[in-house]
Order: C-alpha cells, then structure tokens, then sequence
C-alpha cells in the first residue's frame, strides 16, 4: 500500500534548476534509498517532503491526500519526521530535555501551562524509552553540546522518533562515524518496527545493501535509475556516474 | 511663490547636510556589520568623541583644521586600539550580546566624556574660511553647510570607488558575502576587519568634527545621533553601502522638513518610516522562524 | 532556589514595615518589586523565548496612562481599573506583537523600538489625552467604594502581594511544557518548527503575556507614585530593564529579581556617592556579558547561577 507518492517534483531557485520532474513511491514500513553525487538535490527534495520549501510543480499526496505545500508543522502532524545532514540539535539542553520537547508536541501538550503529575510521569516514561532505543539513555542529563558527535546523530534520531513517525526521513545519518558507530546505526534502524517507512539519503553503500529495499539515484536533480540496491549497483548509467563501488565505505 | 521656492531649496540643503551627518555615522554602522556582523550600538559614542576631541585639540591649538584634520585620526586610532583589545572578542557572539556590549560601552563612555568635558553645552566655531554666508535665491544659507554637503558627496564618491573599484573593496565585498570563503583562501582577514573598525569610528569621528559647528557638542548627542542613524541602516538595509547613501539623504531630509512642517510629528516620523519600511519589507520573505540560524 | 531560602525571604518581606523600616526604605523596596514584575516579564521574552526586545517601557507605559486615565475619568474602583487597562495594554501587545514578530534579531529590536518611542511621542504630544510632558497626576483608586492605597504600608502590601501572584504564575508558565516550547524557540526555532509548534504562535503568545504583565506593573507604578509622564515610556526604561535582566540572569525564574533589586538599590546608592553611577553599572554590566563565554545564557554557568536559581534549565 502506498504512503506516499511524489509525484513530477520540480524545484527551480531563480535561474538554477535544482529538481526535474522527480517522481517516487514509498509503500507503508519500506526502505528506500536516495542517493547521488553532492549537489543532486537530495537534501532540497526532503526538504520540500517534510514542508521547508513548497515545489515549483509537481504533487505530493500522502495516504491519499494532497499535502502539496503543507508548512513544515502540517507535514509533521501528519506523520512525516525528519533528521538532518547537520546536527540540528537544542543543544543547550540536555539529551532528555530535547526529546522531551518532540514528545510534548506529539502529545499535544506543548501549549500547556500545566501539567498533571501522572501525564507527566508519561512523558518522562516516553522519553526514556526512546532514548534507550537509541541506546543514548544513560546520557539523558548530558547537555547536546557536550556530547560526541556520534551520540549527538543518535540524538538527532531520537527526536525524530519521538514524533511517532509513518515516515522518517533520514539525511546521512551515519555521516562522519566511525565503522562502528555506522554498524549500530544500521542494527538500529534495521530494529525499527515496519510500520514507520523510511526515505534515507546515504553514500555508504553499507548501509544502503543494509537497509534499503529499493534505491533510486539522483543526478542533477534527475532520477536517473530506480531499483533494487543490487539491479543499482549493476547499473551502467550509474556506474558511470560515479567512481568507485560496493564494499568500501568512501562516498559514492 | 518665490517664498516657498525659497524655503523648499533652504530646507532641502539642510536636509543634505543633515544627511551627511548621518551618512558619516550610518556608512560606518554598516561596513562594521557587513564585514564584522557586529551590531555597534556604541558608535555615536565615537561622533561624540570626535567632535569632542576636536573641541579639545581647537583649544589647545587655536585652529579649527588642525581640530578637522586630528580629531578623526586619533580617534580612528583608539578604534583600532579598542578593537584589538576588546571587540574582536565578540564577533562571534550573537547580535543580542552585541547590542548588549555595546550599549553597556556607550553607558560607560558617556560617563568619561562627563569626567572630561563636564555636561555643559559647548561650542566649537567654524574657521573663518567658511564662517559667512552665501546668497541662493535671495537668502543667505551659510558656506559652511555648502562645505559639508560638499564633503559628503566627496566621501560618498571615494567610498563607491573604493569598494568597487579597488582589490582591497573587492576583498570586502567579498568577505561581506562569505567570510569564511575569504579566510579559506589565505587572507588576512583579522587586519582587515580592525582596518575597517577604525575606519568607521574615523568616519563616525570626522561627523562628530563637522556636526559640532552647527550642532553644539554636549552629552547625549551620542545617543541621539545614534537612534537617527539606526533608523537609516535600517532602512537602507545593513551591510549595503549605497542605499545606506540614499536612506541618510531620506532621513535628513524628512528630519528637516518634518521639524519645520509638522513639529507636532517631527519626533514620530522618522520612527513611522523605519516601523513601516521594516514591516513591509517582512511581508513575502519566508517565516522568520524557518531559517536555519 | 531552595525553599528554605525562598521562605526565609518571603517571612522577611512579609514583617518588613513592621519591623520600623524608614518610610524611604519602604518605598524603593516597592518600587523594587513593580519592576521586578515589569523585569520578570520582560525575562519571558527576552530570557526564555529570546527575543530581545527594547518595547517594554510601551508596555508599562500604555498600561499606567490607562490607568491614570481610567482613575482619573470612569471609576475609582480597582476592577474597573485593572479590566480597562488589562485589555487596552493587550490590545497593543497583539497587535504590536503581530507586526514585530514578523521580522527577528536586529530588525526586531529596531521595530520594537520604533513603536516604543511612537508611544512616547504620542504621550509627549497628545497633551489633550496624556496631559503631554507635563504627565498625570492620578487618583487614588478604591475597592468597593474603600480607599486601599492609603500608607506606605498598605501600597508596600499590594505589591507584595501582587509580585508574589506574578512569581506564582511566571513559576508555573516557565516549568510547564509551554515554557520548555519557549526555550526550544530560543535555542532552535528551525527545528521546533519541524517538531511540529507553530513557532509563530507561541512567539505571540510570549509577547501577549509579557505585555500583560508589564501592563499590570504599570498599572500598580501609577497608584505607588501617584504620577505618570512620558519619561516612564522612553526607550532609556526599556533598555535598564534589559540590563536588570541580565544582571540578575536572564533565562532564569529569580534572575530578574535580583537584577533589579541590584539596579536600583546601586542607582539610589551609587547615585548618594557619585554622579557616574552610570559608568559603575556600565562597567559591571560589560563585565558580566564578557565573563560570560556561553553568551547571556551563559550567565547561567556562573556564580549568579547558583544564587538566583536552583535548576540548571530552562
């Protein structure tokens, strides 16, 4: 069944063309991988996804309805959650007080002057356990700044899981770990339950053979192939665009 | 008939000069935020203390030129000076603490130029060059104002070939733009930023000297030349050189004319502009909150 | 703060004018806490939601000429008083809020205090209204027909209690979600808008209460002083009460306080001493902002941490 379907995404920034006629289909619980060379407008079509930028054209409906030009909150509160290339954390709060904050908005509660004991035992419990699926909970009085750079991309996990997401999606999010670091990432997100589909932007192909069910590449703001991660790997067109192959960790 | 052409081009000059004014204060603020990003609330403190430096230097020396010419120099030098000790410290902090810092610093110069100078009205005389009058269309307008506005077109025109023209503009513009970029190829961008500091307090300073002859120098002229020339950054937009030139020729001209025609609104005006220029220019930009910061 | 500090305090401030405290005395302990109100409403803006705003003295200022008129014109009593003025200052909050908080940053500031000095203008030039520079000589209110601000004493005793409900409420909004929603603005608002808030919302909603809360500070000020003028809408007001702000801890719910309990007790007592008291709060102010290597929130690591609060955050 369909979640999500893009359908002829374009996006111009003045002159310069950034999307052209992008056209996808996510089914519920899927994986699906975007890649492409830098500059491919993988980041600008999430971007449009989870409603920071409105397309020049196209359509996008989720579970059939059209939410073309929804505003960043109207995507999340139908269920569309992201995490970002950059660490984009509250980062003079602690670990647990920036979940905190997505639970409270998931719950409705963030306009809230009170709060009763037992809702908010609740949300402390809520918290807790997402900080324990990401495996960051005995961290949780740490501030965001002080963490290490991989704790702070679990971080920027939680807070998207926190949202209870029908979609995530995932730009990078094993950009800058170490081999280790990207191996918990994969068992994570590989233990996340199928009813959450995902759209991940990744260059490690690792991963990508990892998790994803399908692959579609980008290139220029063009979908250039889409398939599975083997018929990808095998592909001319791609291997032409890119150098390099499977099994190393380089970017693509 | 003729009265009212009279009073139009008489009010329109002293517009003018009242724009150079503030066009030697507002150039400043906003080469110092393009370039630094640093939101200087301590500037019209620098136009006090050229003209109060100046002042001092008159009376020490008896000349009003070697005043003009000193003034601004030394006080360009105690800009570098306080930039390297204590400004570049916070260029990296956000616009709040700026505004913070800086206001806290013209509180505190107020005070010594209080200790220095005492809090009574002085006076500096224009030189004797320029002291007299000349005739435009039946009235005499002082030379000294023609002076200034001549000043002003001058500093204008050397400000629009410096940066457009030269390679040291070029870098400018180029680290207004993208500093980062600019450090990453090897310049130093350090020396360029306390240069430009102090060429800005130097401008600030050289407005302060040539204000004083027509405006009395006193405690809290800082302040208020500051608020007016905020309201021209403002308006010409911070970090914009030549509209910043075209917004301080507006201000002092509707600073002028108001003051004449409608005391009654003087005081709001200029305010009314800056409140509606802002809010309309926030109307189809995208939400203020969705920027990434 | 721990309470038992908090009690010991309030026990203090509770037999103050019993205890023989000079009449002088009293009276800058009251002026104390209306501006404490005023500063706890303008840490809401400035030190949880972060933005800083140079529009408070409009605030204060709309909400004491509303009730200097309201006094003077339609009714001695103190309902009446705080309705008419409650609404008339929230009248200009939203509307003022909803024109401001489109831009951010510099440009916000400068807005805010565009319309604090039209304000200003407008009570300085509108003598018909506002009695002009010459300002208003108010009435003294009553509850139920009762004259209540009669001594020192008793106007000590109002604000008092007035502070304390204004602490009271300022404790529950800065622990509650919608308090912990301000200061995810205040740290990352981009993100908070993909979190699902509407940043915009709870930006206005801040700037409302805060103007309410300045309001209410204004409206307390004109039966303590007896007197309003448009010197209490300046600008200059709006930016001592960001430096109380600061000084005590801005983001923090005692820090505003003890700024300005530190402001004016230094400004009465610096002022006896020397002229340029100005030069000593500039200094210390410059001192505290540089010391503080986080920034102004940074305030919150330091020594002034641990005293005006007991919490690390928000």
């Amino acid at each position: 069944m369909t979640i999500l379907s893009i359908e002829k995404i374009s996006k111009q920034f003045g002159g310069l063309q950034v999307l052209s006629d992008v056209s996808l289909k996510l089914m519920v619980g899927e994986r699906f991988a975007i890649v492409g060379p830098n500059g491919a407008g993988k980041t600008t079509l999430f971007n449009i996804i989870n409603g920071l930028l409105k397309p020049s054209s196209g359509k996008i409906v989720m579970e059939s309805q059209d939410v073309t030009g929804f505003k960043s909150q109207e995507m999340w509160q139908k269920g569309i959650t992201r995490t970002f290339q950059r660490n984009n954390l509250f980062l003079g709060l602690t670990t647990e007080e920036n979940v905190r904050l997505a639970v409270h908005a998931r719950h409705g509660l963030g306009r809230r002057i009170s709060l009763p004991r037992d809702r908010s035992l609740q949300a402390d419990q809520e918290v807790q356990r997402i900080l324990e699926t990401v495996k960051i909970s005995e961290r949780k009085k740490v501030l965001a700044s002080d963490m290490a750079y991989g704790e702070q991309r679990q971080l920027e996990l939680a807070i998207a899981l926190a949202g209870q997401p029908k979609i995530l999606l995932l730009d990078e999010p094993t950009a800058g770990m170490s081999p280790a670091e990207t191996n918990d990432m994969i068992n994570m997100l590989g233990g996340l339950s199928r009813e959450v589909a995902f759209l991940i932007i990744e260059h490690d192909m690792d991963v990508i053979f990892a998790l994803a069910d399908r692959v579609m590449v980008l290139h220029l703001g063009r979908v250039l192939a889409e398939g599975t991660p083997k018929e990808i790997e095998q592909n001319r067109d791609v291997l032409e665009v890119y150098l390099g192959g499977r099994g190393e960790s380089k970017p693509l | 008939m003729r009265a009212l052409a009279e009073f139009i081009i008489i009010q329109t000059l002293n517009g003018f000069v009242y724009g150079v004014f503030l066009f030697t204060m507002a150039l400043g603020l906003s080469l110092i935020f393009g370039l630094m990003g640093l939101v200087n609330l301590a500037h019209g403190s620098f136009f006090l203390l050229g003209a109060y430096l100046g002042l001092s230097i008159w009376r020490l020396t008896g000349s009003f030129w070697v005043a003009f010419f000193m003034a601004p120099v030394a006080s360009g030098l105690i800009g570098i000076i306080l930039e390297k000790i204590w400004f570049t410290r916070f260029y990296q902090r956000s616009h709040t603490d700026h505004v913070l810092l800086t206001l806290g610093l013209s509180f505190v110069f107020a005070d010594i130029a209080k200790f220095f100078w005492g809090v009574k009205i002085e006076a500096l005389p224009k030189p004797s060059i320029l002291d007299g009058s000349i005739n435009i269309i039946g009235t005499q307008f002082p030379v000294y104002r023609i002076f200034v506005i001549f000043l002003g077109i001058a500093l204008f025109l050397l400000t629009w070939l410096f940066i457009g023209r030269t390679k040291i503009g070029a870098l400018i513009r180029a680290a207004v733009l993208d500093r980062d970029m600019v450090i990453g190829l090897g310049y130093n961008v350090r020396a360029v930023f306390t240069v430009m500091f102090g060429i800005g307090v130097f401008l600030a300073a050289l407005g302060g000297i040539l204000a004083a002859p027509i405006t009395s120098i006193y405690i809290g002229l800082d302040l208020e030349i500051l608020i007016i020339a905020l309201i021209v950054v403002t308006v010409g937009g911070l970090g914009n050189i030549h509209s910043v030139f075209w917004a301080s020729l507006l201000i002092g001209l509707s600073e002028t004319f108001g003051k004449t025609l409608f005391p009654e609104l003087a005081m709001f005006l200029n305010f009314i502009i800056m409140a509606f220029v802002l809010i309309i220019r926030s109307y189809g930009q995208p939400d203020v909150e969705e920027q990434l910061q | 703060m721990k309470s038992s500090i908090l009690a010991v305090f309030l026990a203090l401030l509770l037999v103050l004018p019993l205890v023989g405290i000079k009449p002088y005395h009293l009276s800058i302990v009251t002026e104390i806490l209306i501006f404490s109100i005023l500063a706890m409403s303008l840490n809401l803006l400035v030190g949880y939601t972060g933005l800083t705003s140079l529009g408070h003295g409009a605030f204060f200022g709309v909400g004491a000429y509303a009730a200097a008129l309201t006094v003077n014109h339609i009714s001695h009593e103190i309902g009446v008083i705080l309705v008419v003025s409650i609404i008339v200052t929230g009248v200009f909050g939203a509307v003022i809020g909803w024109l401001a908080l489109k831009l951010a940053g510099f440009y916000f500031l400068m807005v805010t205090f565009a319309f604090t000095q039209i304000i200003f203008c407008a009570a300085d030039r509108w003598r018909w209204l506002t009695g002009g520079s010459d300002g208003l000589v108010v009435s003294q209110a009553q509850f139920f027909g009762k004259l209540i601000f009669t001594s020192p004493a008793m106007i000590y005793y109002i604000s008092l209690g007035v502070f304390l409900i204004t602490w009271l409420t300022f404790r529950q909004i800065v622990y509650s979600p919608f308090g912990q929603a301000l200061v995810g603005i205040r740290e990352n608002p981009h993100r908070m808008c993909t979190i699902g808030y509407h940043v915009r919302r709870y930006k206005m909603a801040a700037f409302v209460l805060s103007a309410l809360f300045a309001g209410l500070a204004g409206i307390l000020y004109v039966q303590f002083n007896h007197f309003i003028s448009p010197v209490h809408v300046h600008w200059t007001l709006s930016g001592s009460l960001l430096i109380m702000v600061i000084l005590g801890g801005a983001g923090t719910l005692n820090g505003p306080v003890l700024g300005t309990a530190m402001y004016l007790y230094f400004q009465n007592l610096i002022s006896s001493f020397t002229e340029y008291w100005m030069f000593v709060i500039g200094v210390l102010f410059i001192a505290l902002i540089t010391g503080a290597r986080k920034g102004l929130l940074g305030l919150g690591s330091t020594a002034w941490e641990r005293l005006a609060k007991g919490r690390s955050s928000p």
